[in-house]
Parts: structure tokens; C-alpha cells; sequence
């Protein structure tokens, strides 16, 4: 498949209340059509900034330093605000998380996907009501032309979700960044929403960037997984690798803070759910060596004086740590 | 929120008899009515003076009783209604016309745009209402026009106010963020997504703003700063029969109870409006 993003060391910077720091650092991800990857890290690991810097929607306070964005053959970290207008909305679609808030509620919800169709796409008002129509049918809401005059009130969470991935999707845009899209959502519709998700990514193809900090929603729609901390990837992987065996401490502390339900023989006793030591450092204090060093259990004095690199493994892993999990009997 | 709950609060909802609303509105609608179609209604001219029946009081020929030169008052205050009316309608208008803009340009563009607007806004704010008014009318003119341009100056700077808080918190809505990130322009996102949700707060602050633009009018009527005698402006009526008012008192009860009846159906109005669009006050 042809190559839709190529960021190469990205760095953002910020400066606020007198303090410059990078909350982005170096991040090098490449993405190809029809492929879905997820970006995962705790707050403020640079996994949101990464994604508003690639819509160029970075706050006044920051700015892209360093690094280039490669999207459609042209630089994003370089584009103008009226060319980056353009591209905002009909190339690249961002789902928000929050369905009940990101809809408009003075509008009718069909009106307000149109809106994109008629600014992007030229489209008349007859034209675009009947695309918008068929947007509906394709994610899935029942009796689109009658869901057209709706409020966002008179609908349900799930609904007004799917009204907002209509909205990104208008324009068929080579990217969809999704910004934790089912976290505000219960978890029986989570599920309806990630498996049309999956459907859509088969029908589409569109290249998908999944920001989330939730393993499990990872596991079951994303190809591929960044983990991201204190503004640098540790660990990229496919997502069997990843759930198989991390090669990062870090990406294994993740793991195993997430409960899982047993069966079989081990059924009764729970794991123990574990918690990383220690909380993420803040970007304008970082440690000299390996910012995950003060909380990792596998840190030497290497760690502690030297950044690791983010090295390649087999099977096209990346990951940045001196002592990686490599050791195939060590796998959680 | 359930279904069953949402109904039952719906139902509920169209029960509660709005009696401000239902007040105010047909107050209003009654002079609306005496505004459009005054001087048909009017048993008298109102300046056909009759000069053996001066300071009448009410009686069921003159049912207001006459004036100083023998005018009937009740046709006075009918045919009046238009100037008040209008006078406070189209400043209401447009104080809300220009408050909304400045102060949506800054709510929504903040910084050095933001600082203007907002400092000049304040420093009207330092001048008392009817200390500007008269400063603009003195300037202008005393005319329906100046007084017009008087309550509508005095009148932005809390229309400003209100807008720009209400815009500065519309800003941080997930839907505005969402549309922007649909590539769509500043002008479009304000005019689109952010006024629609700011019209309720305007709306009823305008109305209540109305009721002020009346009393505002009519003071500057009584001063001799807006529509000039003979014309039956209300504040120009209570203004001249002041002298009378220990021997005639009808000459000021009349206008006087006109006035108070608009502010009341103005005000009501805008309660009514109030509780019918955020019923979360009403307990």
C-alpha cells in the first residue's frame, strides 16, 4: 500500500509561563493506506500534540521546531494556514471524543455534515443532502433520511458517534485521526463503534491514527502501536507482537495494568493488577539518561546516564531501552 | 437521559402555564397593536385643542380626561405608543445589533482585538446611562433620532459584556473545536456554530434591555431632550403637565401608568422568556 504519512523528527516545542520545553521529541511514524495505528501513552506523553501538529491546530503557545510531516506530498509542518484550511476536513478527518459535546446543538445533525460537503466539496444542497444520507446508511444509522432533521439531543450517545465519524469521514480523507472516539462512550456501544470502525476501515481504506490509552480498544482495531512517553516513541510494533511480548519495560508495565478476565484452570485468581511505580516526569524536567529510568525495575546506571536510541528488532520492532525484554520465556 | 424521564419532563414542561410569558407577550401584543393603528383608534385628534374643557378630569367623554389646552389624553397616550414603541424597539435592536458584534469579534478573537473592545466598552460603562444618553442627545439633537442614537450607545456596552463572556465560553466547546478542525473559516464557525448558541442569553437580555430603553426614553422625553410638544410622546407629556400635577393629577397619572405598563410588558416578557428557555432558575 502507498505511504500516506511520513513524519520524521518531529519536535514541538512550547513556552509558557516563561518555561520552553518539547512536549514532542524526535518522533519519527510512518503510515500506509488502509493501515491503523494506535498511539498510545498516558496524559501528557505528546500522543495529542503529535496529532493536533500533524492538523496543524497546535495552540499559539507552540510550534513545530524541528522534523518534517509529510502528507500528499506536501511538508504539513510547513503549510501555510489557508493551504492547511484546505486540507483540514477534506484529507484529514479528526473524530473528537466527546459525541455529546462535538455536534453543534442548534443545528440539525444532517445540515451540519453537509456543511463540510458544501464547503469542501462545492457540493449544492440537494447533492450534498443526498451524500449526507448515504454517509448515515454507511456508519450505520437507521433511517438516515429521517435522521437527517434530528437534534443532536434526540439522539443517543452511539448515534451522535456516528454522526461525527460521518462528519469526518464527508470528504473520504486519506487520513481519519480518531482522538480516543469510544472512551465517553458505555461499553456496549464501544463495541458496536470499534467494529464499525473495522468495517469502515475495509470498505474505505483509509489510513487511521487511533489515539487512545486504552489497551483493549488497541488490541482489537489497530495494526500497528506506537507507544509513546514523556514526548518520544519507546515501542512500535505490530499489535500481536505487542500484546505477545513487549520489548519495553514501559510498554509491559502498560500491559499489566490492565485487568483481565481468566478462564480455564487459572479462573478464581485474578492476576494481581499491577501499577507503574511513580508518575510521568514532567517535559521541562526530564532525567539525562532514559526518562522511564526513575520508574522502570530494569534500570541500570547506563539508563540513568544515557538516552537510549530507538533501535530496530526482529520483525520490524522498534524500541528504545538498553535492557528490552527480548527473552521469549519472559513473556506476560 | 431516559427516555421516560425526558418525556415526562417535556410534558411537564408544556403544562407549566408561562404566565410571564403569556403576560408580557400580550401586554406587548396590545400595544403593538395601538402603535400600528393609533391614530384609527383614537376617539380624538390629538391636537384638536378645546378650550372650554381644560384639565377635564376622566369622564365618559374624554375617559382620561384632558390636558392644559384641552386635548384628549387618552387619545394622546394611544397615539403615543408609536414613539415610545419604536423608539425602544429600534435602539433595543440596535444596541443588540452592535453589542453582539463587538463583542463576539472579542470573545472570539481574544488578544490585542479583545483589549480594545473591551476597554472601550468599559469606559462607556464609567458614564451612567442616562448621563451618556443625554451627553449623545445634546450632540445630535432632541429628536426621536437623537434619542434614538442616545439609548442605543448607552445600551451596547452591556450587550458587549454578555456576548463577549458567552462567546469565550462557546470557544472551548467541543463543537467549535470540531469544526474547525473541518476546515472551515472564523466568520463561518462564529456565524454558524457560535451566535446560534449565544441567541438565548441575547434575546432575553434584550428584552429586559427594552423595558430600560423605555424608561431611558421617556426620562429623556420628561427633560425635553427627545420628541418635541406637540408630538403625544409620553416623557414629553408627563414633562409638561409637571407644573399641573397638584391640580390636575390625572394629566400625570395617565402617561405615567402608559410608561409603567410598557416597561412591566417588557420586562415580563423577558422573564417569561427566561424561564421558558432555562426552566433550572424557575426553582
Amino acid at each position: 500500500m502507498s505511504r500516506v504519512l511520513d513524519i520524521e523528527g518531529l519536535t514541538v516545542g512550547f513556552e509558557t509561563g516563561g518555561r520552553r520545553f518539547d512536549a514532542v521529541r524526535e518522533v519519527d511514524l510512518a503510515l500506509d493506506g488502509g493501515e491503523v495505528l494506535a498511539l498510545v501513552g498516558e496524559s501528557g506523553s505528546g500522543k495529542s500534540v503529535t496529532a493536533l501538529a500533524v492538523m496543524g491546530l497546535l495552540p499559539e503557545v507552540a510550534e513545530i521546531t524541528a522534523g518534517t510531516i509529510r502528507f500528499e506530498d506536501r511538508d504539513l509542518a510547513r503549510l501555510g494556514e489557508a493551504e492547511m484550511a484546505a486540507v483540514r476536513g477534506a484529507r484529514i478527518g479528526l473524530i473528537f471524543q466527546e459525541p455529546m459535546t462535538s455536534l453543534n446543538p442548534t443545528m440539525r445533525v444532517g445540515p451540519q455534515v453537509a456543511e463540510v460537503l458544501r464547503l469542501h466539496k462545492r457540493a449544492g444542497a440537494a447533492a450534498a443532502r443526498r451524500a449526507v444520507e448515504e454517509l448515515f446508511a454507511l456508519v450505520r444509522i437507521p433511517d438516515p433520511a429521517a435522521r437527517y432533521d434530528d437534534f443532536p439531543h434526540q439522539m443517543s450517545g452511539g448515534m451522535r458517534q456516528r454522526v461525527v465519524i460521518a462528519l469526518a469521514l464527508a470528504c473520504r480523507p486519506a487520513l481519519l485521526i480518531a482522538d480516543e472516539p469510544t472512551t465517553a462512550l458505555d461499553v456496549t456501544t464501544q463495541a458496536q463503534i470499534l467494529e464499525l470502525f473495522r468495517d469502515l476501515q475495509r470498505e474505505i481504506g483509509q489510513a487511521t491514527i487511533l489515539i487512545t490509552h486504552d489497551l483493549a480498544v488497541v488490541a482489537e482495531t489497530a495494526h500497528r502501536v506506537a507507544v509513546m512517553y514523556a514526548g518520544r516513541i519507546v515501542e512500535e510494533s505490530a499489535s500481536e507482537a505487542l500484546f505477545a511480548g513487549a520489548l519495553h519495560p514501559y510498554t509491559r508495565g502498560l500491559l499489566r495494568s490492565i485487568p483481565v478476565v481468566r478462564t480455564g484452570p487459572a479462573a478464581g485468581h485474578p492476576r494481581r493488577l499491577v501499577e507503574i511505580p511513580g508518575t510521568v516526569p514532567p517535559p521541562w524536567d526530564l532525567p539525562q539518561g532514559c526518562a522511564f529510568a526513575p520508574r522502570c525495575p530494569r534500570a541500570s546506571a547506563r539508563c540513568r546516564a544515557e538516552r537510549p536510541p530507538l533501535m530496530p528488532f526482529d520483525g520490524g520492532r522498534r524500541a528504545a531501552c538498553w535492557h528490552p525484554h527480548v527473552e521469549r520465556e519472559d513473556a506476560a | 437521559m431516559p427516555e421516560a424521564v425526558a418525556g415526562r419532563r417535556r410534558r411537564r414542561r408544556r403544562l407549566s402555564f408561562n404566565l410571564y410569558l403569556w403576560l408580557g407577550g400580550g401586554l406587548l401584543g396590545l400595544f403593538v397593536l395601538l402603535a400600528l393603528f393609533g391614530p384609527a383608534i383614537a376617539p380624538y385628534d390629538t391636537a384638536a385643542q378645546d378650550l372650554f374643557a381644560l384639565m377635564q378630569p376622566p369622564s365618559a367623554e374624554h375617559l382620561l380626561g384632558t390636558d392644559n389646552v384641552g386635548r384628549d389624553i387618552l387619545s394622546r397616550i394611544i397615539v403615543g405608543t408609536r414613539y415610545t414603541l419604536s423608539i425602544a424597539l429600534v435602539a433595543t435592536l440596535a444596541a443588540g445589533l452592535g453589542g453582539v458584534a463587538l463583542g463576539a469579534v472579542a470573545g472570539y478573537f481574544g488578544g490585542l482585538t479583545d483589549r480594545i473592545v473591551t476597554g472601550f466598552v468599559d469606559l462607556l460603562l464609567t458614564v451612567p446611562n442616562l448621563v451618556l444618553a443625554i451627553a449623545i442627545a445634546a450632540a445630535v439633537g432632541a429628536s426621536a433620532t437623537g434619542l434614538t442614537v442616545a439609548i442605543t450607545a448607552s445600551f451596547i456596552p452591556p450587550i458587549a459584556r454578555l456576548m463577549r463572556a458567552r462567546v469565550i465560553e462557546l470557544k472551548e466547546e467541543d463543537f467549535v473545536s470540531a469544526a474547525v478542525t473541518t476546515g472551515m473559516s472564523h466568520t463561518r464557525i462564529l456565524l454558524r456554530h457560535v451566535l446560534p448558541n449565544a441567541s438565548t442569553v441575547i434575546v432575553i437580555e434584550m428584552s429586559l434591555n427594552a423595558g430600560q430603553a423605555v424608561l431611558v426614553g421617556s426620562a429623556l422625553g420628561f427633560l425635553g431632550l427627545g420628541v418635541q410638544p406637540p408630538a403625544p410622546e409620553w416623557g414629553a407629556m408627563l414633562g409638561a403637565s409637571r407644573e399641573f400635577y397638584a391640580i390636575a393629577p390625572h394629566l400625570v397619572v395617565a402617561p405615567g401608568i402608559a410608561i409603567s405598563l410598557l416597561v412591566l410588558a417588557f420586562n415580563l416578557t423577558g422573564d417569561g422568556l427566561r424561564d421558558h428557555f432555562d426552566p433550572g432558575i424557575q426553582r
